[in-house]
């Protein structure tokens, strides 16, 4: 019964691959939809479960099935966002959604592995749906396959890094088990070895998380990816990404100083870099691939403050980080029925065409430039004041130059949708369901941002 | 914290009810179609806010420098944030001041805007909310989360339904006012890593480092110069207030600029009390570079709203050199110069509204010689812009005497070209007045003020006329906490 997540998600992925078999696909959303929202359901249901599986290489514990949660209600969103039959080749619809859930199920696993060889046996589940996924996009370019090629060299190259990262570990060690590697790393972690060992293996998670240096494939890929595959990349495995960093992370006792200082570097040059570059985008999702990298770089904060509150902020800021990005693409989806990309002067008079998706977008851009009182302000003070308490100044400063720099291109967005005439589009007309989650996504963003406590409360508990 | 805080004595929370009340308004004005009962809504929200905050003022006890009609909830316990309100004799008559010019913002919007009137009002009860909101909060996080959640509808407000350069103006301002705050945001979580709280009273009037007050004081300094805006951070003003709606305009003057004074008072003397004293100099010098530089800025104009705006910087000018002269005379000019210049500019500017509505310019010349033709419009604009320039009799003239009476004793220098200053605004207003009256001499018909138009503009005009001759009352409200912040500052002194 502890594995009612995954199996659900793994019994969901089974009936795709038989659906794909099928010729009849009429009434495949609905299902897609009705299966999403079951699993979403069992995952809430196996959130008190607790326990060890295959002989202590899975751990079940209210850390992951928090991750479970956050990544089941990010795929059931994308299921439902994903509307338009224009997007994926009809053909390849039913296997376009076993490849998401299969995905899916990789990184739910991946929240709860705890050692070494089940953590990379999970994230290449994950990573080998989306390499798939990426080039399925109905388009006259050729521009998903570039992406597809480049997501495959980069996210192999990445997995090797990590696994060089992780035979070190293992060197140390002499066990895959995070809990064997706790014990003996203290003794190695003021060394090279043991900073470099921990590095390398977390370059997996920054791959995904798209961190500075390993952010490069990020805008290509989120431009040459249809939109619902980009929504879900974008969000959904940046959630296991964060989960497995703070467990990485844990290893290290009290975050060793050279190691915070490396993660530091590599945080301030992702918010910069991030920021700059996505002040001078046309195209909105290239916009927000920017946007995530900057958003890993405040992450980031999170994980070198650990010891304070640090792990229950970057648990926070990741689930707002899952509405207010949703929130964006939504918008992006709806706007392009036919599944094209959207340019940032396409948004013009977006609230004369439709003030429901202009609204949406205002609210999910002030939120990722963190103003209150929208979720993403909260979410960042929480990562500010624990990394701060960790006497990591410096960064704080950084994080708030850069809150400045960014809310630039996020309130051009807003700017292009409010204070522009349209050049005599269409309104866009929206169906009930489409609606409602608009209202859901925007309703998520003020909550988290007004009131916090009681979800903070729960991931406070998970350490 | 009984110390510090009175608990409200009446059997409702007043406080929050004045507060949230705006936003009561906001749903009722999203469930609403036609344009007239949205309107009606936005004025009976913010005229009941008004009736409240004068039930306020009856029941405020002058004779205390504590915090009255507290309210505290537990917020976000993992950090001690709390929800805690409460007011003392700095805060009040701000509140009654946003109240009362509330109501004329939106009855100066009934007919001067044809487009999206719903989302219009429903931002100017959104910032009747957070602007309350801030003077309220005794929590920083509180007064964090409405202060920078009034950029918001202030930045659509200005980017919606302002002038055609309203994209520059409203980003401009956005950017502008959020590089100080997140200064603000770094200060304030600094204070709560030594305080363990985020209570703005419990972090008043402690023995902090020299350096770390230094810190927090600039951080402080950053965010709430930009928002007066003294001398060199006021460049967005001009802008945001020339494009934006007169509505627009006159929260901006009216309100949003005294939140930089309030934060000085507020926060940068009793917290960093030391690091105020050091660095007083460069604020008092700052201030009369504004007072001064306002005036000749303002001389060379054609653009009334320009004008006005940059009359502006020169009378915040004031204010700022008003408190960090730091004597009981300087502090109460100071905050009776922010109410004034609260009254007088949102009053100039709903003129300048009424105008433009007519002659759709706000251009001097455009507008010139309406003496003969609108009289009653001119008596009221004649009576606002000899205000403005401290005419005797009139509000600013008490304010600005006590500011140069505390600026006399700080320096005589200082004093002086602070007079200079004030010639200056003589100069530059009564230029306008002329203009304004006299300047042309054709015939064109131009409606004069109807019903409406008189019922916003009276209230403020009784004011100017009331605090000119009588200012004793509202001095009396403040008093006490005056002469508290002063004593308690003296300790710091050397």
């Amino acid at each position: 019964m502890l594995l009612l997540p995954e199996l659900s998600m793994l019994l969901l992925s089974v009936v795709f691959l038989f659906l794909s078999l099928a010729d009849r696909k009429e009434s495949l959303f609905f299902w897609a939809r009705a299966m999403a929202l079951a699993g979403l359901v069992m995952t809430l249901a196996g959130v008190a479960g607790e326990g060890e599986l295959f002989s202590g290489a899975y751990r079940v514990d209210l850390f992951s099935q928090i991750f479970k949660v956050l990544i089941s209600v990010g795929f059931c969103y994308v299921v439902f966002m994903f509307g338009s039959e224009d997007e994926v080749d009809r053909r390849y619809l039913p296997d376009y959604l076993m490849f998401l859930t299969f995905s899916t199920l990789g990184l739910m696993m991946l929240a709860s592995a705890v050692e070494l060889i089940s953590i990379v046996i999970s994230l290449e589940i994950s990573s080998f749906s989306l390499y798939a996924v990426v080039p399925l996009r109905k388009s006259q370019t050729k521009l998903q396959l570039e992406a597809a090629v480049k997501y495959l060299f980069f996210g192999a190259v990445s997995t090797g890094v990590m696994l060089f990262g992780m035979g070190y570990l293992y060197a140390m060690a002499g066990s895959t088990f995070l809990a064997d590697i706790v014990r003996t790393l203290p003794a190695f972690i003021s060394q090279p070895i043991g900073i470099l060992a921990l590095i390398l293996t977390m370059t997996g998670f920054f791959f995904k998380l798209s961190l500075f240096p390993l952010h490069f494939w990020a805008p290509d890929i989120y431009e040459g990816a249809s939109n619902t595959t980009t929504t879900f990349i974008a969000t959904v495995p940046k959630i296991a990404a964060v989960a497995l960093l703070v467990r990485i992370a844990m290893l290290a006792p009290s975050v060793s100083p050279p190691l915070a200082n490396i993660l530091i570097i590599l945080a301030a040059l992702s918010m910069t870099m991030g920021n700059l570059v996505g002040l001078i985008q046309r195209d909105v999702k290239r916009l927000l691939a920017y946007s995530g990298i900057a958003h890993a770089g405040y992450l980031m904060l999170g994980v070198i403050s650990l010891n304070s509150d640090g792990g229950a902020s970057a648990i926070y800021y990741i689930a707002i980080y899952l509405f207010m990005n949703l929130a964006c693409f939504y918008v992006i989806i709806l706007m392009s029925r036919s599944g094209e990309n959207v340019m940032v002067d396409d948004l013009a008079g977006l609230s004369r065409r439709s003030p429901l998706l202009a609204l949406t977008l205002a609210v999910s851009a002030f939120s990722l430039a963190g103003i209150p009182p929208t979720g993403g302000f909260t979410g960042k003070f929480f990562l500010f004041v624990s990394a701060f308490q960790e006497g990591y100044l410096t960064i704080v400063i950084i994080g708030a130059v850069n809150t400045v720099i960014s809310i630039f291109y996020y309130l051009n967005l807003v700017r292009m949708s409010y204070s522009r005439e349209p050049e005599s589009r269409p309104t866009i007309a929206l169906h009930f369901h489409e609606k409602a989650l608009c209202y859901t996504l925007i309703f998520m963003i003020l909550y988290m941002g007004l009131v916090p406590f009681g979800l903070l409360d729960i991931f406070q508990s998970a350490f | 914290m009984e110390k510090y805080l009175i608990m409200n004595p009446l059997d409702f929370p007043i406080l929050s009810t004045i507060i949230f009340l705006p936003l009561v308004g906001v749903a009722l004005i999203l469930l609403m179609r036609k344009e007239l009962a949205i309107k009606v809504t936005a004025l009976i929200a913010s005229i009941a806010t008004l009736v409240l905050s004068v039930v306020l003022c009856a029941y405020f006890d002058p004779r205390t420098p504590r915090f009255q009609f507290g309210e505290s909830l537990s917020w976000i316990q993992m950090y001690n944030i709390n929800y805690t309100l409460g007011v003392d004799g700095i805060t009040i008559l701000l509140i009654v001041l946003t109240a009362l010019v509330t109501p004329a913002c939106v009855l100066c919007s009934w007919t001067s805007i044809s487009q999206r009137i719903k989302e219009f009002m429903i931002c100017i009860l959104l910032m009747e909310t957070s602007m309350i909101g801030v003077f309220c909060s005794l929590d920083f996080i509180l007064f964090y989360v409405f202060w920078e959640a009034m950029l918001i509808p202030m930045y659509l407000l200005i980017a919606v339904w302002g002038g055609p350069q309203r994209d520059y103006a409203s980003i401009k301002f956005f950017i502008y006012t959020l590089f100080g705050s997140v200064f603000l945001l770094v200060a304030i979580i600094a204070l709560y890593l030594v305080n363990g709280t985020f209570s703005i009273p419990e972090a008043m009037y402690k023995n902090y480092p020299f350096q770390f007050q230094a810190w927090v004081f600039l951080a402080f300094a950053i965010a709430f110069a930009i928002k007066v805006p003294m001398f060199p951070f006021h460049t967005w003003l001009p802008a945001a207030h020339t494009e934006a709606p007169t509505a627009g305009s006159v929260l901006l003057a009216s309100i949003l600029l005294k939140m930089g004074t309030y934060g000085f008072m507020r926060f940068c003397l009793p917290i960093t009390p030391v690091a105020s004293f050091a660095f007083a100099p460069y604020i008092v010098a700052l201030s009369v570079i504004a007072i001064i530089y306002g005036g000749f800025v303002c001389l060379s104009q054609t653009d009334m709203k320009k004008l006005i705006a940059y009359s502006s910087v020169a009378h915040m000018g004031f204010v700022t050199l008003g408190i960090f002269t730091f004597t009981k005379i300087g502090f109460e000019g100071a905050m009776l110069q922010m109410i004034n210049h609260g009254i007088t500019t949102g009053a100039l500017f709903l003129s300048v509204g009424i105008v433009y509505e007519r002659t759709h310019s706000r251009d001097i010349y455009d507008n010139a010689g309406l003496g003969k033709i609108t009289p009653v419009y001119v008596g009221f604009f004649g009576l606002f812009a000899i205000s403005s320039f401290g005419f005797p009799g009139t509000n600013n003239f008490v304010g600005e005497l006590y500011v140069l009476v505390s600026a006399f004793a700080w320096s005589k220098a200082v004093g002086f070209l602070a007079v200079v200053g004030a010639v200056l605004a003589a100069a530059y207003m009564l230029r306008l007045l002329k203009l304004i009256v006299w300047g042309r001499e054709d015939k064109r018909t131009i409606r004069d003020m109807n019903l409406r138009e008189v019922i916003y503009l009276l209230p403020l005009g009784v004011f100017v006329i009331w605090i000119g001759l009588f200012p004793r009352p509202f001095v009396r409200m403040m008093e006490m906490t005056l002469s508290h912040l002063l004593w308690r500052l003296q300790g710091f002194s050397h």
